[in-house]
Order: structure tokens, then C-alpha cells, then sequence
């Protein structure tokens, strides 16, 4: 019989465990958030990062070897963004009907998320290197890293910080928006994308289709915008 | 399944391509999913023949963010004295941004007579 020792050898080196792992753990995150009845407190994102995280810690596994199993999933991002087109055409008359509201609820969501945040960081004392990394963080990944790179943040903090709002997003949008008595699933939807982009949007397809599909416009709207505001605010904050 | 994959990462590769090629400040997914809409507004069997396995993948889009978030936790001990803070900007600016985003709709809606459904 092998030895479990070479058994983990082989395990460890190779993409599969941590594949599995991966999709196991937030199988498992699934499984709990339906048994709670879907509170948002128990979000499958943060239950899975967790026992991943914990995991590595215990069997002492770099990120680098897990994320070569976990690559297969991370690449999917990709075509799943390109799929998000599909339920906005199919939203397409509801959005046709709302595009004034969209746009003034982008503008006024965006700039809400990029000066809060520089503003609390501001008065809480962070340094001003901490501050630039955390202007895009309401963008989607691959954009909010790109611009924190263009206006002097570091991109790898910037990571840190979207990956930290989306999950934000997720648990205490439906709480805030019901405490707000806000039940039109299009501006409960479209505000979540534009301040937590896809981990937002990944949330409002949970509890709604038409919420997901306008979360889907508010995360790819705020990119653009965010690309475009960011080195302003950028800017005046350096000055 | 393969052929609905396939369109998708096609969308995804004219993306990047745009994207790189006109050095625009969009990922090519974001651009992808542009030209997989306008795609779509222009011949819309195309949305009803792939949208079975949109649905499945949208269904699990939290799933593809796990991977992220593990590296993720390998910085939260560098933050240190700082890490009090940032929490209180990250959640607080959330807050506050999903507030003025849907209360700006709401209200937009309300001004411009919009229907609410």
C-alpha cells in the first residue's frame, strides 16, 4: 500500500486537489447559505475563501500551487462577464424605459463610493498611498487594478480592496436596501453593481433576475466611469 | 454546451483585441459583453440559442470569485494599525454608495414619471 506521505506528494503538485477543493468548499457555502434560509450573512463566497484560507494555513500550501488548480475557475470570470450581455438584452425594454434614472443613479453612486471612501480614510488618518489604491475599489477587478496602477496606487492593495467591497456588497445590500423600503428591483439591482460589481451582481442574481441583470449594467457602467473619475480624484487628492 | 462556450470566449478574444488594439482604459470582457449585446439587438436568435447555458454560468458567478479572495487573505495581516480603518472605509463607503445610487434612482424615476415594475 502507498504511503499517504507519497500520496500528498502527488496531490500537492497537482492542479485536481485544489480544483476540487475549490468547488467542494463553495458547494459546501451553497449548501449552508440555502439552509439558513438565504440570509445574506452567510454569504458561499466568504464561507469558501475561509475554509480555503484556513486550509492552506494548516497543510502550508502557497497560494501560487493552489492557484493552479483554482486557475481553471478564476478563468471563467471571463466568458461570464461576456454572458452578462445576455439577460441585459433581455431586460432590454426595462432598461430603455429607466435610462434616465440609470445614468443619474451611476454618476451619483460612483462619486458617493470614491469620495466616501477617500473622504473616511481622510479622517481616520490613512496614508495617502493607502488612499489612491482604495479610489477604484467599486470597479470590477481587472479595471480597478489598471486604474490604481495609472494613478499611483498599489494595484496589488487595489485587489485586496475590491475583492473586500464586493463581499461588503453582498452580505448588507438586501438588508440596507429593505431598511431603505426601496422595491424596485431595478434600483436595488443597479445600485449594488455600481458599488460592488461582480461579487454584487453574482448577489442579485441570487435574489433576482431583473436585480441581477441591472447590477449586471450598474458594474459594467461604473468600469467606464471609474476609469474616467478616478485620476481626477486622483488628482485633486495629490494636490 | 460547446458551441454556446465557444461564442462566448470568441466575444471574449474580440474583446481583449479591441481592447489592446485602440489601448482602450475597458477589459476586454466588458468589451465583450458590448459586442455580444449590440450582437444581440442586431440578431436576437443569438440570445435565445445561447441563453440556457448564460443562465448556468450566471447562476454560479460567486463561485468564480473564490479563487480571488483566497489570495486575497494572505495580505489581511499586512495591513496591521491600518486595519481598523480601512474596514471602516471599505464598509462605510459601500453603505453609503449603495444608498445614494438607489435613493438617486428611486427618486429619478419618481421625477420623470417612470413606471415602477
Amino acid at each position: 500500500m502507498t504511503e499517504f506521505a507519497e500520496i500528498w506528494t502527488y496531490l500537492s503538485t497537482d492542479p485536481l486537489l485544489w480544483l476540487t477543493l475549490t468547488l467542494a468548499a463553495y458547494g459546501a457555502g451553497d449548501a449552508l447559505f440555502k439552509a439558513s434560509g438565504r440570509k445574506p450573512m452567510v454569504n458561499p463566497v466568504l464561507i469558501a475563501v475561509a475554509f480555503l484560507a484556513v486550509l492552506l494555513q494548516l497543510t502550508g500550501t502557497s497560494y501560487a500551487t493552489y492557484f493552479a488548480g483554482a486557475q481553471f475557475v478564476h478563468f471563467m470570470l471571463g466568458p461570464a462577464t461576456v454572458a452578462l450581455a445576455i439577460p441585459l438584452y433581455a431586460n432590454l425594454n426595462h432598461i430603455k424605459k429607466a435610462a434616465l434614472p440609470m445614468i443619474a443613479a451611476l454618476v451619483a453612486g460612483s462619486l458617493a463610493a470614491m469620495l466616501s471612501a477617500v473622504g473616511i480614510g481622510v479622517a481616520l488618518g490613512l496614508d495617502t498611498n493607502i488612499l489612491l489604491a482604495l479610489i477604484p475599489k467599486s470597479a470590477t477587478a481587472p479595471v480597478a487594478l489598471g486604474v490604481s496602477e495609472a494613478i499611483g496606487g498599489s494595484p496589488s492593495l487595489t485587489a485586496v480592496f475590491v475583492i473586500t467591497t464586493g463581499i461588503t456588497g453582498a452580505i448588507i445590500a438586501t438588508p440596507l436596501l429593505n431598511l431603505l423600503r426601496i422595491t424596485d428591483w431595478r434600483a436595488r439591482g443597479f445600485a449594488v453593481g455600481v458599488a460592488s460589481h461582480g461579487i454584487g451582481t453574482a448577489r442579485a442574481f441570487q435574489v433576482n433576475e431583473t436585480a441581477g441583470a441591472f447590477s449586471g449594467v450598474g458594474m459594467g457602467l461604473n468600469a467606464l466611469l471609474t476609469a474616467l473619475i478616478a485620476p481626477i480624484i486622483a488628482q485633486w487628492l495629490l494636490g | 454546451m460547446i458551441i454556446h462556450l465557444a461564442t462566448l470566449l470568441a466575444f471574449q478574444l474580440l474583446g481583449e483585441v479591441t481592447s489592446r488594439g485602440l489601448d482602450l482604459p475597458l477589459p476586454g470582457p466588458v468589451i465583450g459583453m458590448a459586442l455580444l449585446f449590440v450582437t444581440c439587438v442586431i440578431w436576437p436568435r443569438l440570445a435565445k440559442t445561447i441563453a440556457p447555458t448564460t443562465t448556468v454560468l450566471l447562476g454560479h458567478l460567486s463561485l468564480l470569485f473564490v479563487p480571488a479572495g483566497v489570495g486575497v487573505v494572505g495580505h489581511l495581516d499586512k495591513f496591521g494599525s491600518d486595519g481598523a480603518a480601512l474596514g471602516v472605509a471599505i464598509i462605510g463607503s459601500t453603505v453609503v454608495a449603495i444608498t445614494v445610487g438607489a435613493l438617486t434612482f428611486v427618486g429619478l424615476r419618481k421625477l420623470t414619471g417612470t413606471s415602477h415594475d
